[in-house]
């Protein structure tokens, strides 16, 4: 598995990890930067000083165990629903893609998407708040209408690499789709 | 080109034997469905072969051979390689494994190949000879969990026969494994010539409940379209057509639900059986909301009939609409004054609110007329709970209605003054500026008016105008009031509608069994040293509604199309070479 360090579009680091199976059967994983100690530290304090201020004021211990609370369950939601730690990108020629994201908590959202009804993928830009990125994404198409594009799927939404990461999947990413008969 | 070995799991430690399946049409592909063990007569299986071919529709055939040599068989090699000659298939496939390794091993024989004698390996993986692709055939095998995939039941079974080669592969996987099931009846119990490997092998699963439910559904059918066919004829009588019950019945929420049930009652007790799984979902997401409907209704009615609530409810309920009364009575008082400072005409003021007044006195001898007969009245309405919580929430409903019902005279006189005035003043607007409302071209025209009916015009134009804000008060007041009431009314409404249409049974089964809803596979993992024992992984997936693929999209700006529930695959992209 060949590891190379890029960075995303905030300016990151970020990892790919390409795995190539076969001639026609490559995976990708991009992995984000791990939870900083410093951000942890900050979210906490900030609640912790916010609850403290409000039992100066009102002298309920109530509002102490509230804060706790609400800092546990805060970082829980946050590990299990939030931050994402890879994003793995599987190509099989012939027989699909699978797209798949998973959780810093050990939680794993996968998709499969069949061969028959990928178009293409494609880097494509996108305009995200003041910027305009580049994305990697999945054109579909129904059966019937072959020309048509039915959809699209954007592809390591959460890590967001820059283009020169995105270049080399797609390499090898239409090295494969072209064998398709 | 890749050829494609879709593999059953149940299958990964079989005995040696023969591979029955299918070959896909129109894609270079494969589903293993049973392994058939040695020792056969080849007669016996082709006959085998050719029942279950009459009984499923699908073309089976023997796909090739399977090896799992154990310590005392040795020499297979030979025997498999002379199989082929009996069986003729275009392609014969030898897939073998070998116990303690991971690995598969597969070589294809074309039937070319078989006459000349010789035979050349295809080997899976080739890295040194990457040039000389086109010489080496690449296999991909995919494992699937049989049990989940012919338990699936999206996918139309029955649908585009005609249009097999247009039809996904992994769809028609699905469907050729749904339609074998006369394959998987023989289980290893069975005194048959044939020995066969498959996901039954074990022994039929089966629940008891789901047996004893569905030989019972057709006599409870039968038992339940006969009152039903009795209450049709019954709702179906002239009577209720004439014009008092007719609007009553259509304004009676009692009534409409009532309907509604019975229209969910019919299509239960139909005779036939459910034509697709989306029809059967249907009925079955009735039934089980007719049962939640009366078990909620039910313990309603215990809760109602002990502790002598019912009496406390009607002994609570007249002061109650007494008190209304007074406040309405307050609020009138109010109104004839000076409300929130405004100053009314005093003369509309006190005939308006006398008017009012007259009537809520009215009502209230009514209410005082029934109070000795409401409790029983309660009694024999919380009876109704015993049909199903829906029931007593429409005679809630109504209840309110009829109570309420000098509420709704007061917004209808207010509305109707209103409409009158506004109407009148829009009309004398437009002969103070000399216009009229021409109703053949539906525009203002021009009119040239008299000096009397302009001077007649004038008064009556400035009368309204200084008449319309008592009016338009009370119009606002009494509109307000009658907010409150259907506000009131729309929550109770909407629980029964909410009881009606929500779906249970999809739900439950969405919770309790995902893959009989899967259309197509969610998920490959890969199997091979470095990864870890996979879990089971079961996507949301769309309920009751149309059947057929859609496009998978996530938080991509597009269309949302609810992702599909979908059945686990393991591939396997790597075998070793041989």
């Amino acid at each position: 598995m060949e590891e190379e360090t890029f960075s995303d579009i905030r300016g990151q680091p970020i990892t790919l990890g390409c795995q190539r199976h076969s001639s026609f059967c490559t995976e990708f994983t991009v992995s984000s930067p791990k939870v900083s100690i410093g951000k942890v530290l900050a979210s906490t304090c900030s609640v912790w000083l916010l609850a403290y201020l409000l039992f100066f004021f009102t002298q309920n211990t109530a509002v102490l165990s509230s804060a706790i609370l609400v800092t546990l369950v805060g970082m829980v939601l946050h590990i299990h629903f939030v931050k994402v730690d890879h994003e793995s990108l599987l190509v099989i020629g012939s027989l699909g893609i699978q797209v798949s994201s998973s959780y810093a908590s050990g939680r794993e959202i996968t998709s499969f998407i069949e061969m028959g009804r990928i178009k293409d993928i494609v880097i494509n830009e996108a305009v995200y708040m003041h910027q305009i990125i580049y994305h990697l994404c999945v054109l579909l198409r129904e059966p019937a209408e072959p020309d048509a594009v039915a959809g699209v799927v954007p592809l390591f939404q959460s890590s967001k690499p820059r283009l020169g990461c995105l270049v080399k999947v797609y390499r090898s990413c239409q090295e494969i789709l072209s064998k398709v008969p | 080109m890749v050829l494609k070995i879709f593999f059953p799991q149940c299958c990964n430690l079989a005995d040696s034997g023969l591979l029955v399946g299918r070959w896909i049409p129109g894609h270079d592909s494969a589903v293993v469905l049973a392994v058939i063990h040695y020792p056969f007569i080849p007669a016996q299986v082709k006959q085998y072969i050719q029942q279950i071919q009459r009984q499923s529709g699908e073309e089976l055939a023997v796909l090739g051979s399977w090896s799992l040599p154990k310590e005392s068989q040795e020499g297979m090699e030979s025997f498999l390689r002379d199989l082929s000659t009996i069986f003729p298939q275009e392609r014969w496939l030898q897939i073998s494994r070998k116990m303690g390794k991971m690995g598969f091993t597969c070589q294809i024989l074309s039937r070319s190949q078989r006459a000349a004698g010789e035979e050349r390996e295809k080997q899976s993986r080739s890295e040194e000879d990457g040039e000389e692709e086109e010489e080496k055939e690449k296999v991909v095998f995919v494992h699937y969990d049989q049990k989940k995939v012919m338990l699936s039941r999206l996918h139309p079974v029955h649908m585009e026969d005609t249009q097999t080669a247009a039809a996904s592969e992994l769809r028609q996987v699905f469907q050729t494994v749904a339609r074998s099931q006369p394959l998987f009846l023989l289980d290893r119990y069975d005194d048959g010539p044939l020995r066969s490997t498959h996901w039954q092998t074990e022994g039929r699963e089966g629940s008891i409940l789901v047996e004893l439910l569905k030989r019972a559904s057709v006599p409870l059918c039968l038992l339940l379209s006969w009152p039903m066919s009795i209450w049709t004829r019954f709702c179906r009588l002239r009577i209720f057509r004439i014009f008092p019950l007719s609007v009553l019945s259509s304004k009676l929420s009692t009534c409409i639900q009532l309907s509604h049930r019975s229209e969910h009652m019919r299509s239960i007790s139909a005779p036939g059986a459910a034509s697709s799984h989306i029809e059967f979902t249907r009925k079955a997401n009735t039934v089980v909301s007719v049962l939640v409907d009366v078990a909620l209704g039910i313990l309603l009615m215990t809760w109602l009939y002990r502790d002598e609530h019912v009496a406390t409810l009607a002994s609570a309920l007249v002061p109650a609409a007494d008190r209304v009364a007074t406040e309405l009575e307050q609020l009138l008082q109010w109104l004839m004054g000076a409300p929130a400072g405004l100053k009314m005409n005093r003369a509309l003021d006190q005939v308006l609110g006398r008017f009012f007044l007259y009537h809520i006195h009215l009502w209230i001898s009514y209410i005082h007329l029934l109070s000795p007969s409401v409790e029983q009245i309660l009694w024999y309405g919380g009876l109704s709970a015993g049909l199903g919580l829906t029931f007593a929430l429409s005679l809630l409903s109504d209840m309110v209605a009829l109570l309420t019902f000098h509420i709704y005279c007061f917004y209808v006189y207010g509305a109707r003054l209103y409409c009158m005035k506004v109407y009148g003043l829009s009309s004398l607007w437009r002969l103070f500026r000399g216009k009229k409302w021409n109703v053949l071209r539906q525009r203002v025209d021009s009119c040239s008016y008299d000096l009397d009916q302009l001077f007649i015009g004038m008064l009556l134009f400035t009368i309204l105008l200084f008449l319309l804000p008592t009016t338009a008060l009370y119009y606002l007041v009494f509109t307000l009031l009658r907010l409150v009431v259907v506000l009131f009314q729309g929550v109770l409404h909407l629980s029964v509608d909410f009881i009606n249409s929500f779906p249970l049974f999809a739900l439950g089964q969405r919770i309790c069994q995902p893959y009989r809803l899967a259309d197509q596979p969610s998920e490959l993992q890969r199997r091979g040293p470095d990864v870890p024992d996979p879990r089971l992984q079961l996507l949301p997936q769309r309920l009751v509604g149309r059947a057929g693929q859609k496009a998978v999209c996530r938080r991509a700006g597009v269309s949302m199309e609810t992702q599909e529930l979908q059945s686990r695959l393991r591939t396997e992209p790597r075998a070793t070479g041989c």
